[in-house]
Formats: C-alpha cells, sequence, structure tokens
C-alpha cells in the first residue's frame, strides 16, 4: 500500500494533531477571554494546568514502554497528604523543602513497587496499577482521613505567584521537561523506550534490557506523579486524600490526545503536554462560554469524543476520495 | 518458570472458599453457625451476581484483544437503571419493555464505541471513556438529577428475593447460572465465540482466514453494552432505587474481576466462568472487609494488596526469554 504525504507526515509527527487542537481551543479561549495572554491570566491558568502536564509526560513515558500507570492519583493523594499533614499551615519553609523532599523519594518508591510488579514479576500494567492505586489511595486516607492540613501560606504564594522575567513559573518547569525529554529521547535510553513499547519480545531479542527500561518507566512516573503532587497542594494550600483521584484518567486523555498510541512504541512527550494544556484549556473554555453546569459533563466529554475522532474522520474522508 | 498447573478459575474459587471459610474464625464471623453461614454465603453470592453480568461484557470485549476494553459500562448501567426505572413506574405489564429498552440502550451505546474503534481508530480506552463522559452527562441534562419512578413487585420478586422459603436460594443467582451457561455456550460452542478468539489471538490472521474482524469488533461492542445494560436493569430491581452514581462503582471492578478469572487483558484468552469466580472473588473481599468494619483506608489497602497477590500467583504474563 502506498502512502500518501499525509499518512507520512501523521506518522511521523504525531504530535502535529494535538498542536493543531492547542491552537484551535486556543483561539476559542481567546475569543471568549480577550486577556488571556495577559501576565496575571496566563499565570493563573498555567499554574492550574501544570499539575496534570507533569502527571502526563510521566504516564507518556509508561504508555511509550507499553505500559499504563493507573496508580498516578494515588501517588499524588499520598504527596499531598503528606505535605498537609507534616509540613502544616504553620510549618517553615525549610521543613516545606525537607518533605518535598521526601516526597520526591515517596513517588521514587511508588513508581518502583508498580515496576518490580510490572516488570520483575512480569503482571499485566493495567489491573497492576489500578490495585496499587488502591494500596496508594487508601496509605493517602490513612495519613488523612478527612480534608484539612496545609502548607505554610508564603510557600503557596511562591508557586502562585512566581514570574521570573514576566513568564509563568510553569514554563520553566515545562522547558525544564522538554529539555530532558529531548536529550533522553537522544540517547541511547529513547530508543529502548520506544523499541520496548513497540514489541518487547523483538527487543529483548535484540538485546535490549527490557526489564530494566519497563521498570524505569514506572519509576519516571512516581516521580513525575509525586512533582504534581506537590504542584497542586501548593495551589490548592490544603490537604484532601482524595484530590489526585480525578486526575488519573485525564493524564490518559491528554497523552491519547498527544498523539501517542495506547499500544505503546508511537509518539513523544512534546504532544502529551499540548494535550494536557488543551484539556485545561476546554475546561476554561467551558467556565468562560457561561455554559449551564448541567451540560458541562456533556459538553466536555462531547468536545473529547470529537477531538480524539477527527484524525480518524479525516482519514476516512480521504480514503474514500483516493 | 515453572506454571502452577490450577486453572485461574478453579484457583480463584478455591481462594474464595478458603477465605470464607476463614472469614468464620473472625470475631464476628458466622463460628459454627451453619445456618448464619449459609445465609452469609448465598448473600455474597447474590451480591456477586451484579458485578458477574456486567462483567460479561468486559470479558467479550477483553477476549476480543487490540486493547479492547469498557468503561461506559458503568454508565450504561447507570442509564438503564434509570431507563427501567422510570419505564416500569411501578407496573408489572411494563417490565419486559424496559428489559428490551435497557437492551437496546446498552447495544446503541455499544455499537457507537465500535464504530469509534472500529473506523475512527480511536482507542477503546479513551473510545469508551469518552462514550461514558456523553452518557453521564446526557442523563445529567435530562434528568437534572432527579427521577421519578418505582421498580415493579414482579421484579423485586424475581431479582431480590429467594426462590422460595423453603428453598433459601436467591433468584438472581438462578438467572446468573442460566447467563453464564448461555455465555459458556456463546463462546465455546458458537461461530461467533471461536472468531472472537481468532481476532483476540491475531486480527491479520483471522482476516485472512474469512473473519469479518470489522463485522466482529462491532458486534461485540454492540452485546457488551446490551450486557452492561441487562446489568443495569438486574442492579435497578435489587436496590430498588437509581442513583446517578449506581453504575460508576462497578466498573473497575468488572476489569477486575475479569483478569482475576485469568482472562488476559490482551485479548485472546479468558472464559465467562473464570470472570463468574472473579466476581465472586472481589465481592467476597468487599463485603468481608465491610463486616469487620475497618476503617475506609483499611478497607482500600487491603483490597489492593489482596489483588496484587491473586494476580501475582497466576496473572503472570510469559516469560521474555522463551
Amino acid at each position: 500500500m502506498k502512502q500518501s504525504r499525509w499518512d507520512a507526515l501523521a506518522a511521523r509527527q504525531p504530535a502535529l494533531f494535538a498542536l493543531v487542537l492547542l491552537v484551535l481551543s486556543l483561539i476559542v479561549n481567546l475569543i471568549l477571554q480577550p486577556n488571556m495572554f495577559a501576565k496575571d491570566t496566563l499565570n493563573s491558568n498555567m499554574r492550574v494546568f501544570l499539575p496534570i502536564i507533569l502527571m502526563a509526560v510521566g504516564q507518556a513515558i509508561v504508555i511509550l514502554g507499553g505500559g499504563i500507570d493507573i496508580s498516578v492519583g494515588g501517588i499524588v493523594s499520598i504527596v499531598n497528604t503528606v505535605l498537609a499533614t507534616r509540613v502544616g499551615l504553620e510549618g517553615s519553609p525549610g521543613e516545606m523543602w525537607q518533605f518535598v523532599f521526601i516526597s520526591l523519594l515517596v513517588g521514587l518508591l511508588a513508581g518502583a513497587i508498580n515496576g518490580f510488579f510490572i516488570a520483575y514479576l512480569r503482571l499485566q500494567p493495567i489491573i497492576t496499577t489500578y490495585a496499587t492505586s488502591f494500596l496508594y489511595a487508601g496509605l493517602a486516607l490513612l495519613i488523612l482521613p478527612n480534608p484539612g492540613g496545609g502548607i505554610p501560606g508564603s510557600i503557596a504564594a511562591l508557586y502562585r505567584n512566581s514570574t521570573p522575567f514576566n513568564l509563568p513559573l510553569a514554563f520553566y518547569v515545562i522547558a525544564i521537561l522538554l529539555f530532558v525529554w529531548l536529550y533522553l529521547s537522544s540517547t541511547r535510553y529513547g530508543k529502548f523506550l520506544l523499541a520496548v513499547g513497540g514489541k518487547a519480545e523483538a527487543a529483548y531479542e535484540t538485546a535490549v534490557p527490557v526489564t530494566a527500561v519497563q521498570f524505569s518507566t514506572y519509576v519516571i512516573s512516581g516521580f513525575t506523579a509525586a512533582l504534581a503532587g506537590i504542584a497542586i497542594t501548593m495551589l490548592s494550600g490544603s490537604g484532601n486524600a482524595d484530590i489526585g483521584n480525578p486526575m488519573t484518567l485525564n493524564s490518559i486523555t491528554a497523552v491519547v490526545i498527544g498523539g501517542n498510541a495506547l499500544s505503546g512504541g508511537v509518539g513523544g512527550v512534546v504532544g502529551p503536554v499540548m494535550g494536557a494544556i488543551t484539556l485545561g484549556i476546554i475546561q476554561n473554555i467551558i467556565s468562560f462560554a457561561s455554559i449551564d453546569t448541567w451540560w458541562e459533563t456533556l459538553v466536555k466529554a462531547t468536545i473529547i469524543v470529537v477531538a480524539l475522532a477527527a484524525p480518524g474522520i479525516v482519514n476516512l474522508f480521504r480514503r474514500r476520495r483516493a | 518458570m515453572k506454571r502452577i498447573p490450577i486453572s485461574p478459575p478453579v484457583a480463584a474459587l478455591l481462594l474464595a472458599v478458603i477465605l470464607f471459610l476463614l472469614s468464620g474464625l473472625l470475631p464476628n464471623g458466622f463460628g459454627s453457625d451453619m445456618d448464619v453461614a449459609r445465609a452469609q454465603a448465598m448473600n455474597i453470592l447474590r451480591l456477586a451476581v451484579f458485578l458477574g453480568v456486567i462483567a460479561a461484557g468486559q470479558t467479550l470485549v477483553i477476549i476480543s484483544g487490540s486493547e479492547g476494553i469498557d468503561l461506559s459500562a458503568g454508565s450504561v448501567v447507570t442509564l438503564t437503571a434509570i431507563l427501567t426505572y422510570v419505564i416500569v413506574n411501578g407496573a408489572d405489564e411494563k417490565v419486559l419493555l424496559a428489559l428490551l429498552v435497557s437492551l437496546a440502550a446498552g447495544a446503541l451505546i455499544g455499537f457507537l464505541n465500535g464504530v469509534g474503534v472500529t473506523f475512527l481508530k480511536i482507542s477503546p480506552f479513551v473510545m469508551t471513556l469518552g462514550m461514558a463522559g456523553v452518557v453521564t452527562g446526557t442523563i445529567i441534562v435530562v434528568n437534572h438529577g432527579n427521577v421519578s419512578g418505582r421498580v415493579a413487585p414482579i421484579m423485586t420478586r424475581l431479582i431480590a428475593r429467594p426462590l422460595s422459603p423453603e428453598i433459601p436460594i436467591p433468584n438472581a443467582l438462578i438467572i446468573w447460572l442460566i447467563f453464564g451457561i448461555l455465555m459458556w455456550l456463546l463462546l465455546e460452542r458458537t461461530t461467533f465465540g471461536k472468531n472472537l478468539f481468532a481476532i483476540g489471538v491475531n486480527r491479520v490472521t483471522a482476516r485472512l482466514s474469512g473473519v469479518d474482524v470489522t463485522g466482529m469488533n462491532l458486534a461485540t461492542y454492540a452485546l457488551a453494552g446490551a450486557l452492561a445494560g441487562f446489568g443495569g436493569f438486574l442492579v435497578v430491581g435489587n436496590t430498588g432505587v437509581v442513583l446517578l452514581q449506581l453504575g460508576q462503582p462497578f466498573l473497575f471492578p468488572s476489569i477486575a474481576a475479569v483478569a482475576v478469572g485469568g482472562t488476559l487483558l490482551s485479548g485472546g484468552k479468558g472464559s465467562y466462568w473464570g470472570t463468574m469466580a472473579g466476581a465472586i472473588v472481589l465481592t467476597l473481599i468487599t463485603s468481608l472487609l465491610t463486616t469487620m468494619q475497618m476503617p475506609e483506608s483499611v478497607r482500600r489497602m487491603v483490597l489492593g494488596g489482596t489483588l496484587l497477590i491473586l494476580i501475582s500467583i497466576y496473572g503472570r504474563q510469559k516469560s521474555l526469554r522463551q
């Protein structure tokens, strides 16, 4: 079968569609909210999007490696409850950074537990991380049975209001993430990752350390989930053991909108980051379009389904014409 | 790696029996009172029916492979439960109509899932997730959170009550047994079943052997939707009340039941007996945790841990080294 130029482009640049979608949603948002690119508005949007962006990056790496991580929401909740109970509203910045460090270790450990069961014991990713999501969510609830606690206001303000060189803090975080990814994808590890996600057996036969690569993806995902947990705690300033729960499926949707195949081996991290921003903007549009609250769920779900269906519809029409 | 020569459904069922007997030793367990033990066992089996029926469609979709999964099952259950509730409105003669409408509504939603997955090439995970949002959103828009209706006495009689005062076997259990036999016939004794396993193992070879892969895929999703619709009909017959969150708690347990029953989440291998056993084990664990009156946090952790141990015992994938 001869590949058309469109197909070739779509195969080489899986994130292209995510970019189109991002630009489209940005335009709609700009119409509804003309001051969107003003410094303060931009910052207040980006600080809300950042936790999902962070999760989407880790999720993207797991999915690239042929897995899926349903436990990320649980990890976010653990980090949130640890920070909210151990630092507290009266805590000092020193304590805060100490527990931020501990939180990152917790994320790495939780990811390593996932990775151990999936890569070394060879359990199925979806059901394993589903099981560990209960472990993590239960632990979060054990740490903080009722919503409460918090972090010092000065730290929360640092996250909310930092705009170095007049750009939101989130931009720098995203830039660092993308830089690390660009470096990683140029190394042997990046090639191994796509090989493992594409076909693990074939990768194994060509001496790719499949088990180690699979393990590493979950550790990375645990780490970014912990970062997301820190970000959302600084954003909300308080603790809630169920805070991460609804974020899990959003992170997966962001990755898929970003053009990565859920079967693994196709895509990158740039697309998922754009996917996560698009999801946030869609939420923005819904709240600014003053849609009746009864309609919110339906409108949001329909936009997402249409967005996912669009490349397929384009392909259908192209095939008919050809 | 040496494999345990016992089949997953048998292992799951054995485990359920052992767990149940052990639970008798708990402080508020049944002890040596056989009547209480039997009543408890029957009650757990009765509760397992609903999860088991909802997981039937999930089993089909998962066997069909290509990342097949149905995340819309929970919202379909809610939808058909509400439909049944409203249509029946206390009248015995409307029950059959409500059942047919439930099956049709479920089949329609499943068919739309199938169209998205087959023609628009959307990955099943996000397609059915998006569909869940659309269905839930539609329910919210249409009924604004309040429905008026009632289940009919005959439904309560046929679903929630025992066969007769002398024979304390719940009717739901008998329905499930017949349902299980039909599912077994469908999977093992029909062309549909053979083709289903064929496309689950390898779609290309299946197509080359003359299987209508597109048609099979559409039929599988539509049937899965219809079965979830039947699940909703049964659930409302048991509870007698509807709420927006009725179906959602069944969603991930239905996937877990399939996995615990030894069906490969990658497709091509599995049985409905396994899913039935899985549904019983999961219901047993949750009811035990509830009767032991543990806090929610501990309950979640024990459930996650048990699930992890269960799948570690026999949910392992083939070793990379052959």
